[in-house]
């Protein structure tokens, strides 16, 4: 393998692992739970995009033709990270899970959007 | 017949094309596993379907799907550097937003982007789905989000449904 298709995988790898890190870091050091969910559904679809296109790049390499799985599988992701942020932010409303003292408006989830 | 066995053609090719993809192979026992997948599939699912407007203008759709990418990719710095700022300085807040686009799949679209896109996640939408609720991780003028939002992602959505 020549040195810049390494230099170039070794690059998208290395930016994913940091923006995946990032989005674990933001799971812990964030205030609630509201926050905490900002950063896996961000951090992580960048940090996964860069692995997958790392992992495009030298499968294309390898097996000598354009590999498509990786962008079926950012496909999925993209479909399916804001449906399970959407599902968890709305059973955390549900459950009236505390929020950070600083949060603005929080009279918006007092106001209930459904009729019992 | 063709009706009652492929209750949504583009939905059956689209299985059948993935299926293929993903096993990167075009043997007859895949395109004979795939067909049948793609027949099964969406005579089980299809009584989940509601029925909601085609894209109408798919060159636009096209164009905000590269928009929304962009977009991604600006929030994840956004994000980052929230994340290893002091949290003292974050202000978080939930926003409201009177939507005036209808129609589930349109309204889910916009919401999924919200979600996809700078420090904001989309929580809830009201019954008669005219408002939605948004969490922000980090406000800083609520009437610009607001307009950001309903200029940069429900226009075109209004147009690219139609509705």
């Amino acid at each position: 393998m020549p040195f810049w298709i390494e230099l170039i995988v070794s690059l998208f790898l290395l930016v994913g692992g940091v923006f995946v890190l990032l989005g674990s870091v933001g799971l812990a050091r964030l205030p609630d739970f509201y926050t905490r969910l900002h950063a896996p559904t961000k951090a992580t679809t960048l940090g996964v995009g860069c692995l997958l296109i790392g992992s495009m790049v030298l499968s294309t390499w390898s097996s000598g033709s354009l590999s498509i799985y990786e962008v079926l599988i950012t496909i999925f992701l993209l479909i399916t990270a804001p449906v399970s942020a959407h599902m968890l932010a709305k059973s955390g409303l549900h459950h009236r899970l505390e929020h950070a003292k600083q949060t603005g408006h929080p009279e918006l989830i007092e106001e209930p959007l459904h009729k019992e | 017949m063709r009706k009652l066995l492929l209750p949504t053609p583009g939905h059956s090719l689209l299985l059948f094309v993935v299926w293929l993809l993903l096993n990167k192979s075009v043997s007859p026992g895949h395109i004979l596993l795939g067909a049948l997948l793609a027949i099964l599939i969406p005579l089980l699912t299809n009584r989940l379907r509601n029925p909601h407007p085609g894209i109408r203008r798919p060159v636009k759709a096209l164009l905000y799907l590269f928009r929304v990418l962009g977009d991604i990719l600006v929030a994840n710095l956004q994000v980052a550097r929230l994340i290893i700022r002091p949290h003292m300085a974050l202000r978080p807040s939930f926003v409201e937003v009177p939507l005036d686009i209808s129609g589930d799949l349109p309204i889910t679209v916009l919401a999924s982007t919200i979600t996809l896109t700078p420090g904001t996640v989309s929580a809830d939408v009201s019954d008669d789905r005219s408002r939605l609720l948004l969490h922000v991780l980090h406000l800083e003028d609520e009437e610009e989000l607001i307009s950001t939002i309903k200029t940069r992602y429900e226009k075109p959505l209004k147009e690219i449904f139609a509705c």
